[in-house]
């Protein structure tokens, strides 16, 4: 067993320092004075400049504002759709159009984006040419854009949470006297909150972080992030995308290891004083 | 504390022609797709009973109690409680209220909000529902833990707060799937006791799902033993025991010895069994109806037979053979005699001295019984 | 059936519109978009806004007339640019499916086999990069391979080499960025399905005399089949569209079909073109989800 715990240990080491030596590296060249990013000028390092700089960076605020626009509305609209067609094919046996709803939630996952992004785009010209509506494209086309393709993540989180719920649950609230209606409302949904606030959060970063469908779908003046972030790192490195990585990965951090502590919080206090 | 038996000397409207069935369930069958799951059966049990389904697993019981409580439509037959019709009843809408097999209980909710939401349901005035559910609580001794959540519970405080909240419903009848099995043997006993108890204290009439004999045999007033989907006989206990009316039924309650014979003698108040098995004859002092020649098992429950060292008189029910196997189990013994003919008969004796001539392997014995013992079954 | 006229309306329309919703949504902004696209496939290309010429045109006020335009089609086949860059993308695309399991089996395998509180440790380390923006970490590539990025001035100060590599730019860039960005695509379903892998299983085969190479061979490597199925469609699916990657770590060398539906698209604005690319990428892509779905479907059904 030893000669393969080693092994493993050291496959491990290795996929982890592949995942991460990228990130620590981006990371530390965030406080690094030059303006080429990748030579230390160890004369003026560490330096807070950076940080100044992205803070007043018109262009990338603007841009992180109509993200976090789309990605707060995309997240709960995603949710809600989600939510309803999880809980429509876990629960309900035989619908009509059931093989369809689950090909549409589940070909969103692996499809190609320039696919999708194409695809809406497209579709958004022929509706403006045949209703009028969207008379352009912007915030708007962007959200809807990002809920076709968010919901299908909500759904598969919902749908596997829902396939692990015991049913004799939902069918003893039946049993005593709550309509269907409001056996979701008061005995499901409580109980798979935490699955659908890990869609949420799910929707809520794959439209922060969307970029090719972002592209297609949005307008004149409605660029968002990763938008902006593309076309500087086009033209090469750029010490303020370095402060950018450095806090997007300090906050994801943050939320990952807090989630993951509240979680494990949760599962010992519901295991003690058994 | 009575017992179910005193429970049935008090009352027996089952045999009353007039009595009114509390539960009907009339030709009830449900298939899914080929599968019969529930072939066309019939029953009446009535109010205040404790009536056990009890069958192996896939006989379609459980499918029977899901019928009952709304879960699942009968492909055919009613459904009537208490006179109403209630095949097309959704379970929410039933007086009928179950006691699910994993107990069920709402994990988000603590004990008290989880026995109270039936009543919550039912739009029950607060302070109502806090008086009636004070009282369950204190009925099922679970008053001090009103404000526990059920991860913080034992199994048994579970079972108990899965009793109180389907009962402080007052239902007509209460469904109960396998409620003892995950249990461990001393707090199935206990509980058997307990359950009994509040169901006499409360008057609901009870069905209760199981696949274990003795669980059904101490709680039931009354047995249906379902094989197939069938009902194959319905009765009290110690009908089903004594009186059993297939090999099933002889098999499947306690342990028994069946004998295939041939009817020699068939009269109104006796009959005479020629059996290659026994290598002799049996005569039940009871008639059957069966046809002549016929072929029918005499079944003979191992504590009927007197197992002796000196042969018996008379040549009808006796057999000889030897001591093949002896299970001690403290307050009884389990011998597997072998008789000549090869087929091994079981005999339990109970200890009653703590010494005297114990019967060892391989010792010649005489078995023989009563002519009132042996139960003649012809299928 | 004879349930009271309200309740069958209540029961029949809340599941309805339970089902209504997303299903109406999705067919109007995911199925519908598709039909556009072949609809566009067909059309000509011209000099408007929007560039294409209507597909239906109406003759005379009663006859309808469909200009089928096969040109785009026939555009792609016979011009190399659009094979070549085709076959080079499934290639790239399978190559780093490999790479990322060859990297990623191991890792999940450690992860599930590890005690409890270490693999929660290491399941969060495995999710952190999933969840920071694929952009940003393709980014951080071009940091290290550039001329004058880390791993030169590394290996120069440490005396390895005196010239700098040339590594952006190049087919090698465009893989390491591909096989980083979907390992944790990789890595997740391949946990999910070992951490319920019967570990009594192998002993049991040791036990019989099976060296532990062998016993991983023979059974837990046919027990993870739908794993490996799953991590692998996850990665081959969006690589072969991948669009980021080989921009920006990539050189001219790496032509990648996704890269051509956007250039077509953006840069040459020929929206037929760039639809018939994308009928032809889902005529190969779309037999691999539905495989994909039933690998999934097999695997709910066995763990039930």
């Amino acid at each position: 067993m030893s000669r393969r715990s080693i092994f493993l240990i050291s496959c491990l080491a290795f996929g982890y320092a592949f995942l991460y030596i990228p990130i620590l590296s981006m990371v530390v060249f965030s406080f690094n004075a030059s303006r080429l990013v990748t030579v230390w000028d160890a004369a003026h390092s560490p330096t807070m400049k950076w940080f100044y700089a992205l803070f007043h960076d018109d262009e990338i605020l603007g841009a992180a504002w109509i993200s976090l626009k789309v990605a707060l509305t995309n997240a709960c609209g995603s949710v809600i759709l989600g939510t309803l067609a999880g809980y429509a094919l876990a629960r309900f046996p035989k619908f009509k159009g059931r093989f369809t709803l689950s090909a549409m939630t589940t070909a969103p996952l692996v499809m190609p984006e320039v696919i999708t992004g194409l695809s809406l785009l497209l579709l958004f010209v022929a509706l403006e040419q045949t209703i009028g509506w969207p008379a352009r494209r912007g915030v708007g086309t962007m959200i809807i854009s990002h809920m076709t393709f968010s919901m299908a993540y909500v759904t598969v989180v919902v749908r596997s949470r829902l396939a692990t719920f015991d049913m004799s649950i939902e069918e003893a609230a039946m049993d005593l006297g709550a309509r269907p209606f409001k056996v979701f409302f008061l005995i499901t949904l409580p109980i798979i909150l935490p699955a659908i606030l890990a869609g949420w959060l799910l929707a809520f970063t794959l439209s922060w972080d969307d970029l090719v469908t972002s592209s297609f779908t949005s307008g004149p003046g409605s660029s968002t992030l990763p938008m902006v972030v593309f076309s500087k790192v086009r033209l090469g490195v750029s010490p303020e995308i370095n402060v950018l990585a450095t806090l997007t990965i300090a906050a994801v951090t943050l939320l990952v290891v807090g989630v993951s502590l509240w979680v494990a919080r949760a599962e010992r206090l519901a295991k003690t004083a058994a | 504390m009575t017992t179910s038996a005193g429970q049935a000397a008090k009352s027996t409207p089952w045999n009353d022609p007039n009595a009114q069935a509390y539960l009907q369930i009339e030709r009830v069958s449900k298939s899914f797709g080929d599968f019969k799951a529930v072939d066309d059966v019939s029953l009446k049990i009535y109010k205040g009973e404790i009536f056990c389904l009890l069958g192996a697993s896939g006989c379609g019981k459980t499918t029977l109690l899901r019928m009952l409580g709304g879960f699942e439509r009968p492909s055919s037959g009613r459904i009537l409680i208490d006179g109403e019709d209630m095949t097309e009843v959704p379970p929410y809408d039933r007086p009928v209220n179950m006691m699910f097999q994993s107990y069920a209980l709402f994990p988000h909710m603590n004990v008290e909000q989880n026995v109270a939401f039936g009543l919550k349901q039912d739009r029950v005035p607060k302070a109502e529902v806090r008086e009636r559910v004070r009282a369950m609580l204190e009925l099922v001794k679970l008053g001090d833990f009103a404000k526990r959540k059920p991860s913080q519970l034992s199994g048994g405080q579970r079972q108990r707060v899965a009793l109180a909240r389907s009962l402080v419903k007052r239902p007509k009848v209460l469904l109960l799937d396998e409620p003892l099995a995950a249990l461990d043997k001393k707090l199935r006993e206990h509980t058997q006791f307990e359950l009994i108890g509040l169901q006499e204290q409360l008057g609901v009439t009870f069905l209760v799902v199981t696949h274990d004999q003795e669980e059904a045999m101490t709680l039931a007033s009354r047995i249906g033993v379902m094989d197939h989907g069938e009902i194959v006989q319905a009765g009290t206990p110690s009908e089903i025991y004594e009186f059993p009316n297939s090999k099933f039924v002889a098999d499947f309650i306690g342990s028994v010895n069946i004998f295939e014979g041939t009817l020699i003698e068939d009269e109104p108040e006796h009959v005479r069994i020629r059996s290659a098995e026994l290598g002799g004859t049996i005569y039940v002092s009871h008639g059957i109806s069966a046809a002549p020649e016929a072929v029918v098992w005499a079944a003979l429950r191992p504590e009927k037979i007197l197992m002796s060292i000196q042969p018996p008189p008379g040549a009808d029910n006796v057999a000889r053979g030897a001591v093949q196997d002896i299970a001690y189990l403290g307050d009884l013994s389990i011998y597997l005699v072998k008789l000549p003919t090869g087929k091994v008969v079981r005999v339990t004796q109970p200890n009653t001295s703590r010494h005297g001539e114990a019967i060892g392997w391989d010792r010649e014995v005489y078995l023989s019984w009563d002519h009132s013992s042996p139960v003649i079954v012809t299928r | 059936m004879k349930r009271s006229r309200l309740q069958r309306r209540i029961g029949i329309s809340g599941r309805g519109l339970v089902v209504a919703l997303p299903y109406l949504w999705l067919l109007l902004f995911f199925a519908v978009p598709f039909a556009i696209v072949l609809k566009m496939s067909f059309s000509a290309v011209a000099m408007a806004i929007p560039p294409y010429r209507p597909l239906i045109v109406w003759y005379a006020k009663h006859a309808l007339e469909i200009k089928l335009n096969l040109n785009n089609y026939a555009f792609l086949f016979t011009d190399k640019l659009y094979g070549d860059a085709f076959l080079n993308s499934i290639k790239v695309a399978f190559v780093s499916t490999v790479f990322c399991l060859l990297i990623g089996y191991p890792m999940a395998y450690g992860i599930a086999r590890a005690k409890a509180k270490t693999r929660n440790i290491l399941l969060v380390l495995v999710v952190l990069p999933f969840w920071t923006s694929q952009l940003l970490r393709v980014y951080a590539w071009i940091g290290l391979f550039k001329a004058n990025g880390v791993i030169n001035n590394v290996l120069i100060r440490l005396g390895v080499i005196h010239n700098p590599l040339t590594m952006l730019f190049t087919p090698f860039a465009m893989y390491v960025g591909i096989v980083y960005s979907y390992l944790p695509y990789v890595i997740l379903p391949l946990y999910a399905n070992l951490e319920k892998m019967d570990w009594q299983l192998i002993e049991a085969a040791e036990d019989l005399g099976c060296r532990p190479w062998a016993a991983f061979c023979k059974v837990t490597l046919p027990l993870s089949r739908n794993g490996i199925l799953a991590g692998s469609m996850l990665v081959f699916i969006p690589a072969v569209g991948e669009f980021v990657i080989p921009t920006l770590l990539g050189g001219p060398n790496s032509l990648m079909i996704g890269r051509i539906l956007w250039d077509e698209f953006f840069a040459n604005r020929a929206w037929p073109v760039a639809s018939a690319v994308a009928i032809l990428m889902l005529l190969l892509l779309v037999p691999l989800m539905m495989w994909y779905q039933s690998i999934q479907a097999r695997e709910t059904a066995g763990a039930s």
